[in-house]
């Protein structure tokens, strides 16, 4: 009823009665962007005062469709912002910017246990926005207006070139100009596989960046890898004729993130100039094979929750104790940053954190790192205004075995974790890796 | 010089945008007072390169902001956020009278901006600069359709921004160069305008006839347009450049089918006989083909043809009787068209008549005859051939870069604002019903 009042309501506005009105105006700007900027939705020529929905809709690389939403209230200049007004209800509330992006999640009937991760990214993320009538279900009315918007990780002249010829598995990226530039390895977690779109990002940074596959998922065999292996993918970066040698860093989330501490500790042959760690993990050190590593944690029961998700932490947290298997951070040469999610369900990241940060003080070397403990937000820590994940599909690497995994965090808090991270991230990574040498020392 | 190699960074943002946006050049970490370079490379789609440069010095934290700081010389000087763009010329040794137009809307224009060590003014292909980016200039906003319009013997481009609709719409004429150029319809479209470019001079019903269109061509334009689902029927403005300006006072005032809501007249005159065809039209103007005047340059002007502007109100557009809002855009260094003579009568016929209240007049000295969508370079002279001739010849246009440039940014912006302000306005807060929503 709401709705037929509201559309009468448009008609009846225009100054032509008998003709149909125009649509309102929605303007989203930029169109255009990277993943990691911001925009602005606008929407003017509305009835004053009234009713109106904001839905953005997007359709994945596997077909199903992710959407979000917020209530606004037009003003009386028959104008509404998203940057600007509170949503009183959606897939968000409150003044949220990007709530339209950070806050989607599949539509109601889609299968369960759906992540939202980029593969090509040579081709951007096309999202609807739209504008409805009212507060009710839109789903069976034609909006009022809608746009589309194209979200890139890949910045106009970054180069893409997949590793051909190496042992190493990867995609290495490479930011327009001449260079040299300093260069980062990239590494995520125990789900596997070639992920791209953090590298590309980087790299639309300013960074030689690769992508690094270590195993495929399920594919326990590949996993084997040596520690050499990801002295070789470093070196690959280093020894490219764009990168600057002294001056390449990592940036490892998960089990990722206990590679790159392995590197920045143990080897003899690279020497990392920062390392970043996302929902860090020390208790794997280099001798543990990443078999190993999954043999280790499945020693203790799986824990499940009420909707059978598993719960990995606590079957973790008690490998922090034995120091025999855990990474040498004493060893640590380099600024270290490390990111966490105090709702992480999936690794005790803090706990980890807490351990590290003792280690170091132990020996006087607890400047080197930096830490940022986020409220409620869960394990999978990504570039900003992606939605977040509570708990999503994951094939356990060891058994094959489908499982659905809780990583954890409340979607405000955890969206927002990923916005003031990725920006510590990339101020991390510019002061250490682009910095002068003389601006790198601590007080 | 590695250090300064090793810490240079070039940011411009954003890397992506309308060709009508602007972006932010930033050089960041050079040594400070440092000279420095910024060039823009473009290699246009018929192949020839052009290239604008200015010429900085970086402040105490090592940074340029090309928004902000001066360039001390270059093709450009003074603060020119824009500059980059506006001042883009052909690379030395390209052939003479090139003029830069995209054709393909749907590829954006695609720039590298460099830095370089140094105030160059030439050899920059040989050096390495010290960063380089590249940034994308679009035509098309994500989700403008493009549609061509073959039907009823019309030639012409159908551009309908995303979404349901309905939309107000634009018929987009340019001038006596002919073809169908689509770029400034994809941009009226990337604004929320359903916008018709057509072909009106060169069409493929003039190829096959031999015959120039009549006035039918333009209201058959305007009826599909009409009936389109998707737009609505009593908001449909004309924008003509030129011989396009020509055709859309004729139509606005003349025609009994077409009924504009608001009409934009860029570069043209009111200077018509009147109740003639569109051949009659072009060869009265031929007919004055002596008041052609060659400079010492060997370039064309063609302002005098149209001058003395009559006092015989048979050989113009009677304005007078116009009944929607017409915005004149005047390039006070048009040497093409009398534009600045042709609105100072206008405004006098109208003031005489009594509708000048619907007139706007937007004025720009220094500024030539093609102004067109901003942050393209000025062209002041190019090579030509006018419709149904086979010559070719170097017209003059006018304008100074600088002053051009600033008008054209002026005048899209204000165009905008009076499409949106005619075509979608009328819906005033006041003016509507109380919300009890």
């Amino acid at each position: 009823m709401l709705v037929s009042r509201c559309l009468n309501f448009i008609r009846r506005a225009s100054t032509m009665p008998l003709q149909r009105s125009v649509a309102p105006i929605l303007c989203v700007q930029p169109s255009r962007a990277l993943v990691d900027e911001k925009f602005t939705v606008l929407v003017k020529n509305l009835p004053p005062g009234g009713p109106f929905t904001v839905r953005s809709l997007h359709l994945s690389e596997d077909n199903d469709y992710w959407e979000a939403y917020g209530h606004y209230v037009s003003n009386h200049q028959g104008e509404l912002s998203v940057w600007d007004d509170l949503s009183f209800g959606g897939t968000y509330t409150g003044r949220e910017p990007m709530g339209l992006l950070s806050s989607m999640r599949p539509i109601p009937g889609s299968r369960p246990g759906l992540r939202l991760r980029k593969k090509d990214v040579t081709t951007p993320m096309l999202v609807t926005i739209s504008v409805y009538c009212g507060h009710e279900d839109y789903r069976d009315q034609t909006p009022l207006a809608s746009v589309l918007t194209e979200r890139w990780h890949m910045a106009p002249g970054v180069q893409r070139f997949p590793l051909q010829e190496n042992t190493v598995r990867g995609t290495l990226f490479i930011p327009p100009g001449p260079g040299p530039f300093p260069g980062i390895l990239d590494m995520w977690g125990g789900g596997g596989g070639l992920l791209e779109y953090r590298a590309a990002l980087l790299a639309s940074h300013g960074y030689v960046c690769l992508a690094l596959e270590y195993f495929k998922p399920g594919e326990m065999t590949s996993a084997n890898q040596e520690f050499s292996y990801f002295e070789t993918a470093f070196n690959v970066i280093k020894d490219h004729p764009q990168v600057k040698t002294d001056r390449v860093g990592i940036l490892g989330l998960s089990l990722g993130s206990a590679v790159t501490l392995n590197l920045a500790t143990e080897s003899s042959v690279v020497e990392p100039r920062c390392i970043v760690c996302v929902s860090p993990n020390n208790v794997f050190s280099q001798q543990t094979s990443i078999v190993g590593a999954f043999g280790d944690i499945f020693r203790f029961p799986v824990k499940h929750d009420e909707n059978n998700c598993e719960i990995w932490r606590e079957m973790i947290l008690p490998l922090l104790k034995d120091s025999s298997r855990k990474v040498k951070v004493e060893k640590l040469r380099c600024p270290m940053l490390c990111i966490s999610g105090c709702d992480d369900q999936n690794w005790p990241a803090v706990e980890s954190v807490d351990d590290v940060m003792e280690t170091l003080r132990a020996v006087g070397k607890d400047h080197l790192l930096t830490r940022a403990d986020y409220p409620d937000a869960g394990h999978l820590i990504e570039p900003p205004f992606t939605p977040h994940f509570r708990a999503t599909n994951f094939i356990r690497g060891s058994t094959m075995e489908k499982v659905v995994m809780l990583w954890g965090g409340q979607t405000k808090p955890h969206s927002e974790a990923q916005e003031d991270s990725w920006r510590k991230i990339l101020s991390f990574l510019q002061h250490n890796l682009y910095g002068n040498d003389h601006a790198r020392s601590r007080l | 010089m590695d250090r300064t190699q090793c810490c240079v960074q070039l940011s411009v943002q954003p890397s992506r945008a309308l060709v009508d946006e602007r972006f932010v050049i930033l050089v960041e970490k050079a040594p400070p007072g440092f000279q420095l370079s910024v060039r823009a490379l473009h290699q246009c789609e018929d192949g020839h390169s052009w290239e604008a440069f200015g010429h900085y010095i970086s402040d105490a934290t090592g940074t340029v902001n090309v928004s902000q700081d001066l360039s001390l010389g270059g093709t450009y000087s003074g603060v020119e956020a824009m500059g980059l763009l506006c001042s883009l010329r052909p690379v030395p040794g390209s052939k003479p009278g090139l003029r830069m137009r995209k054709k393909d809307v749907q590829a954006p224009m695609m720039v590298t901006i460099s830095v370089y060590q140094g105030h160059q003014v030439e050899g920059f292909v040989d050096q390495v600069p010290l960063a380089s980016v590249v940034v994308e200039r679009w035509y098309v906003a994500p989700g403008v359709r493009r549609i061509p319009i073959t039907d009823h013997g019309l030639t012409g481009t159908l551009f309908l921004p995303p979404g349901p609709g309905p939309f107000p719409a634009v018929l987009d004429l340019w001038g006596g160069g002919g073809q169908l150029v689509e770029y400034r319809a994809a941009l009226l479209a990337s604004h929320g305008f359903a916008a018709l470019a057509l072909d009106y001079l060169t069409a493929k019903v003039i190829r096959e006839t031999g015959k120039m269109v009549e006035d039918q061509y333009f209201e058959t334009a305007y009826k599909e347009l009409q009936k389109h689902p998707q737009i609505v029927s009593s908001r449909i403005a004309m924008i003509g450049l030129s011989f396009g300006t020509t055709m859309t006072l004729k139509m606005a005032i003349y025609s009994k089918v077409v009924k504009l809501r608001c009409a934009v007249c860029i570069s043209g005159s009111h200077v018509q006989p009147i109740e003639k065809s569109v051949e009659e039209i072009l060869s009265s103007f031929n007919d004055r083909a002596d008041k052609t005047r060659i400079n010492e340059e060997n370039q064309v002007i063609w302002r005098d043809l149209l001058l003395p502007i009559p006092t015989d109100p048979s050989l113009k557009a009677d304005v007078g009787s116009l009944q929607c809002p017409l915005l004149l855009v005047v390039g006070e260094d048009d040497q093409n068209w009398p534009t600045k003579e042709s609105a100072e009568d206008i405004q006098e016929m109208m003031e005489r008549a009594g509708n000048s209240h619907l007139l706007t007049v937007l004025s720009y000295p220094d500024t030539g005859h093609l102004i067109e969508p901003p942050y393209s370079s000025h062209t002041r002279t190019s090579n030509f051939k006018p419709v149904g001739t086979n010559q070719k010849v170097t017209v003059l246009w006018g304008g100074q870069m600088a002053a051009h440039a600033r008008a054209q940014e002026d005048a899209w912006k204000k165009m905008l604002a009076f499409l949106r302000e005619n075509l979608y306005g009328g819906r005033k807060a006041s003016a509507a019903t109380q919300s009890n929503l």
